[in-house]
């Protein structure tokens, strides 16, 4: 009998990640997401026509290349008869890219599948109000200049105010931050608390800077007229803030009561990342040694209107229940940090009884220990491209399990529309 | 086999031509002929309205006359006769009675477009191998089948000048823009299109003329070339222009213009009849033969594997390849690469910031082939996407080739191929971009010795069309033609030199460069050794080029040589002194010549001072060249005898293609022969008796000056 397939991650590569409008603001998300693949295949020095398919998360698509995975697959080290799809999971986008390529390998359609992420967050589709697009339109169908003219003299000045597209629920109209600031008061997460998070992932993302561990995970991005501005860091990691520092930042979505600040919340980012996604066997044949193994994965979601950012609270029980193993085997955990109010939140429904109640589970899901749970860092720090965070976390975790010799490690995203996005690993 | 085929869509006769035997549709006696038959039998046939001419290669239309027949030819009036003929012939075409429309897709050259010139409509694919143009002025020909009057009356004068005097061809697209074409569509409805004209023309009542364009010429048009005065200026200015660029050396340009002239002011007739005298004046001249024979050669050469005879090779195409050192030269190599031929190149530096500016200038080469409309915008992102770079040994394992342009220094360069057979699997080709370093001592510790060879690149890379292939005495058959296939692959002619000091271009510059110095270092003015030496052809002189060339460069190539050569080889001392006045040329805008904004502006007199020279003009400036052409030639014979070219066409061709030795003089070797061994002997000894030992003829010269030989056959 053929042995059974198993999806493994072979290899990651991210952009250096840079708060949205600075180094890498007069670049579009195409050229962020075929810049990491290109490094990838040549850093991985694999065969393009060995790649199956490509899949990309974006979660603000431009509307001039609304499939940007296509564009990586038209990248001229890949042949051009691979298909290539782009997926919108919010910010679990690139996590949901990774576990389509899973789902693809297990099932046999698949071999070699590239899975990975970009947002450009200075690069977002400024539209006109919906009066003036249809006075555009009625312009562009006009048939004589008179009609033409009639159409544009319907203009008035507020039609001319661009409409950009906010970070709010649709279905309620509440920011993310609005969101993180409520589950704070509900879940009575304390400012000093946040703030101790957001130091901790500074200062160890800021560890792994210096160290080089990054380095390994970053494809230099050639800025600049002359290609010699070189980028190999990220820019938003603070080595040097203190919870001093943090302490003093006034919090942002509710003056007044607010614990939610720019300190202790992720920024918006720039960056692309994308993971080498192969079935274990062809992975050995061709030379590989596998990273990790993708051992489950679960999608949860939960009513907006409640508490947004809750969806790992039931994601992360689920994965752990189809991966058949419990929370105390996990040696490595990487918790998405939206918010640090959404991370504590999260954990501490984790380990409370009550949720597990509310699960119909007999025991609590499990207690984060902060040694083994975001050891270089979190979003926060590092920063969070919606689409291409969870590609991101998935190399950090799958490098940092070889390092470690860890068996097992846990993904946890939280992301917009109430979901949350789970998925467990395994040393390949 | 005919070449011709007749099919039949409606009332419209196709002809296809599809010259059996060959990749490409020449204009022949066979095709001539029945070209002629076919005419006549559509004339007849009442039930044909209209002709298509169309070819029946997959990517050619008609590349021009056959000039193998030329070969066989060689009196001015065998060629004035050839000329008629084929104007005659076209001349049946322009007034055949029913409408004739032309379909072109591939290049579409010389007789091929003077054809097309003669139809009644022009239908053009946008397919990128589809040129048109007028290139015989090259070969030292003029167009001489009418494409002297058709082609100014179609597009206007000053446009027409600008293919037919330069012998120029243009991509489609520019050639729709001109008014060359009438029609630009895409390859798969290029018959179709074709066959709407056809009968769009037959409605309008044949054998009526279409409309010519009435925008012709644009604006330079209107002004220009349709009054008497403004033709006398569009004439006088081409002439001066073609003067100041040929030195007087090539006659076809300007005969072409008196055919242009002639036909214009003179009527038709009167045009035809001076094109096909000048035609025959030129093609039995010196010039041309001369000309011609390069294009044979260079011809022959894009078919030499450039193995060793009896050897057989398997060459391995370069898919991926690894440039080690981003500066000028590997930034060029790594876009040339890219641009030409798709190849997935990593470039590899030291310093990341280095490694970006090698990926910017690589870029840069895609950028300006952009800017000229050689590839468009989408082709751009997707080749500019083949760059990449890093400081480690990535993506090295899967190159297929890889080439250093390292600093030049023995140990860095045994240092890095150790460090790429390191990381590059058995089959990996590696190449040293060195010119002073023998390739054999940078092989000397290799692992995979045949793998190793020299591939030397001539700089600007993008833009200098020689390479020179070093291989050493263990390098594999395999590698050799591998990196033979490579380089024509991105657009070089290819020599195969021996492993000797200078290789072949370098070896014979550099006495000729010494000389220059040597005279300059007796007070020759520095503009005198310049015009001299571009009198005789070359496109710059000595004291030019050494200053483009960059005299930090120049003083090591020469000091590599003298070392390795003796003291024949001995190098002026002034470049050091230059040197030490921070004068490198014109890449910091201070040598010989001043500079302002990149422009050189004159000479720059303080260079006298500084070497405490008078510059006085000899009075006889015979000698002067003499002495500076002579140590080329002697050299290049001692070269020849030793075996560092494989044959005379490689050392010829190296030197028109690597230092722009004169074409019509054929090269080096080829004026040898023009000369006389005997002759140029006689010369050397005299110079040898009067300025010293490094005149005194080579073996080689001696004993061809006493058997009587030659390098070429008669």
């Amino acid at each position: 009998m053929a042995s059974p397939r198993r999806p493994v991650i072979v290899a990651g590569l991210r952009t250096p990640f840079a708060r949205s409008g600075t180094v890498l603001k007069d670049v579009t998300a195409v050229q962020l997401a075929r810049r990491v693949a290109q490094e990838l295949l040549e850093r991985t020095a694999l065969d393009g026509r060995e790649v199956d398919e490509v899949a990309f998360g974006q979660v603000v698509q431009s509307v001039l290349a609304p499939n940007v995975a296509r564009e990586v697959s038209l990248l001229p080290q890949l042949p051009r008869t691979v298909p290539a799809f782009s997926l919108n999971r919010a910010c679990a986008s690139a996590g949901q890219a990774i576990s389509y390529a899973a789902d693809q390998i297990t099932l046999g359609h698949a071999d070699v599948v590239l899975a990975g992420g970009v947002e450009s967050l200075s690069d977002i589709p400024i539209l006109h109000s919906r009066r003036m697009t249809q006075i555009l339109l009625e312009a562009s169908k006009a048939k004589s200049l008179g009609q033409r003219v009639g159409a544009f003299l319907k203009v008035r000045p507020k039609d001319l105010i661009p409409v950009s597209p906010a970070i709010a629920e649709p279905s309620t109209g509440e920011s993310m931050g609005q969101s993180a600031e409520k589950m704070a008061k509900e879940n009575g997460i304390s400012r000093e608390a946040q703030d101790r998070l957001a130091l901790m992932s500074h200062h160890r993302a800021a560890a792994a800077t210096q160290s080089g561990r990054f380095a390994e995970e970053i494809a230099p991005w050639f800025g600049g007229r002359g290609m010699d501005d070189v980028v190999t860091t990220d820019n938003l990691i603070r080595a040097d803030t203190s919870l001093e520092q943090l302490a003093k930042l006034k919090p942002v979505f509710d003056r007044r009561y607010g614990s939610v600040t720019a300190g202790n919340a992720s920024p918006l980012t720039d960056g692309a990342a994308i993971c080498l996604v192969m079935n274990e066997e062809k992975a050995r044949a061709l030379g590989y040694r596998p990273l990790a193994a993708v051992r489950s994965y679960a999608v949860a979601a939960v009513d907006p209107g409640w508490q947004l950012l809750m969806g790992p609270a039931y994601a992360v029980p689920k994965a752990l229940d189809r991966a058949g193993i419990t929370w105390k085997e996990l040696g490595l955990v990487e918790i998405h940090e939206a918010f640090a109010s959404q991370v504590l939140s999260n954990a501490q429904a984790w380990a409370s009884k009550e949720w597990a109640t509310k699960l119909g589970r007999p025991a609590p899901v499990g207690e984060v220990d902060w040694e083994r749970t975001n050891v270089h860092g979190g979003s926060i720090a590092i920063g969070h491209p919606f689409g291409a965070t969870g590609a991101r976390i998935a190399t950090t975790l799958a490098n940092e399990m070889v390092k470690r010799d860890v068996q097992f490690g846990l993904i946890s995203i939280c992301a917009q529309g109430g979901m949350g996005f789970a998925m467990v690993l395994e040393r390949a | 086999m005919t070449a011709l085929t007749t099919t039949r869509h409606g009332t419209t006769a196709v002809l296809s031509l599809d010259l059996p035997g060959e990749p490409v549709n020449k204009l022949n006696a066979q095709v001539k002929d029945e070209f002629d038959a076919a005419l006549t039998r559509l004339r007849d046939d009442a039930g044909v309205e209209a002709v298509v001419i169309i070819s029946g290669k997959a990517d050619n239309f008609i590349a021009g006359a056959d000039i193998e027949e030329f070969t066989r030819l060689s009196t001015r009036e065998e060629f004035t006769r050839l000329s008629r003929e084929g104007q005659e012939m076209l001349q049946r075409l322009d007034d055949f009675p029913k409408p004739v429309v032309c379909a072109i897709n591939g290049a579409c050259l010389g007789g091929g477009l003077e054809l097309a010139l003669a139809c009644d409509w022009r239908v053009a694919s946008d397919h990128p191998k589809t040129q048109l143009g007028l290139p015989e002025v090259q070969l030292g020909l003029l167009p001489g089948a009418g494409g002297c009057q058709r082609l100014p009356r179609l597009i206007g004068l000053s446009a027409a000048l600008g293919i037919i005097m330069p012998g120029k061809t243009e991509i489609a697209y520019k050639a729709f823009k001109l008014g060359m074409v009438d029609e630009l569509v895409p390859k798969a409805i290029l018959l179709d299109t074709a066959l709407a004209a056809a009968e769009r023309l037959v409605a309008a009542g044949a054998p009526a003329r279409p409309v010519r364009r009435a925008k012709k010429g644009g604006l330079v048009g209107a002004i220009f070339d349709r009054s008497w005065p403004g033709r006398q200026f569009v004439y006088w200015k081409a002439r001066k222009d073609t003067l100041k660029k040929s030195g007087g050396h090539y006659p076809a340009p300007l005969a072409a213009l008196e055919a242009v002239r002639a036909g214009l002011e003179r009527g038709m007739t009167t045009g035809l009849r001076v094109e096909h005298e000048k035609f025959g004046e030129l093609a039995a001249t010196d010039v041309s033969r001369t000309l011609i024979g390069i294009f044979f050669a260079t011809t022959a050469l894009k078919k030499d594997d450039g193995l060793p005879p009896g050897a057989t090779a398997t060459p391995r195409p370069v898919e991926r390849m690894a440039v080690i050192g981003s500066g000028f030269m590997g930034a060029g190599i790594a876009g040339t690469a890219v641009s030409t031929a798709g190849i997935d190149v990593r470039v590899r530096d030291t310093e990341l910031a280095r490694v970006g500016k090698g990926l910017k200038a690589a870029t840069d080469i895609l950028a300006g082939r952009l800017k000229r409309r050689r590839i468009t915008r989408f082709e751009f992102d997707r080749l500019a996407a083949l760059l990449s770079g890093g400081t480690d040994f990535a993506a090295f394992s899967r190159a297929d080739l890889v080439i250093e342009a390292v600093f030049e220094d023995l140990e860095v360069k045994r240092k890095v191929l150790a460090e790429t057979e390191a990381a590059t699997p058995a089959t990996t080709i590696f190449a040293t971009n060195t010119s002073t370093i023998p390739i054999t001592e940078i092989a000397a510790r290799a692992a995979r010795p045949g793998n190793v060879l020299g591939i030397h690149f001539f700089s600007p890379v993008d833009r200098m069309p020689l390479l020179e292939v070093i291989p050493t005495a263990q390098t594999s058959p395999d590698t050799i033609a591998s990196a033979v296939q490579f380089g024509r692959r991105i657009g070089k002619t290819v020599i195969v030199v021996r492993d000797r000091p200078g290789f072949w271009v370098n070896r014979i510059l550099i006495p000729y460069m010494n000389e220059a110095g040597q005279l300059f270092a007796e007070g020759v003015p520095m503009e005198l050794l310049d015009r001299l030496m571009t009198r005789f052809g070359f496109p710059v002189g000595p004291i030019t080029l050494l200053d483009e060339v960059g005299l930090d460069v120049g003083a090591k190539a020469g000091k590599v040589m003298h070392q390795a050569f003796g003291d024949r080889l001995k190098p002026s001392d002034l470049i050091e002194k230059l040197l030490a006045d921070q004068r490198m040329g014109r890449k910091n805008g201070r040598g010989f010549y001043l500079y302002h904004k990149g422009q050189k502006t004159g000479p720059d007199e303080t260079v006298y001072d500084l070497l405490g020279l008078k510059p006085r003009a000899p009075a006889d400036t015979t000698e002067t060249g003499q002495r500076l052409v002579y140590s080329m030639l002697n050299e290049a014979a001692m070269a020849m005898g030793e075996g560092v070219v494989r044959s005379p066409r490689d050392g010829d061709i190296g030197a028109i293609f690597g230092i722009g030795y004169p074409p019509f003089r054929g090269g080096p070797l080829r004026y040898i022969d023009h000369l006389g061994a005997a002759q140029v002997v006689e010369v050397l000894r005299a110079l040898a008796a009067k300025h010293g030992d490094r005149f005194t003829p080579c073996d080689t010269l001696v004993r061809m000056a006493e058997a009587g030989g030659r390098f070429y056959p008669v």
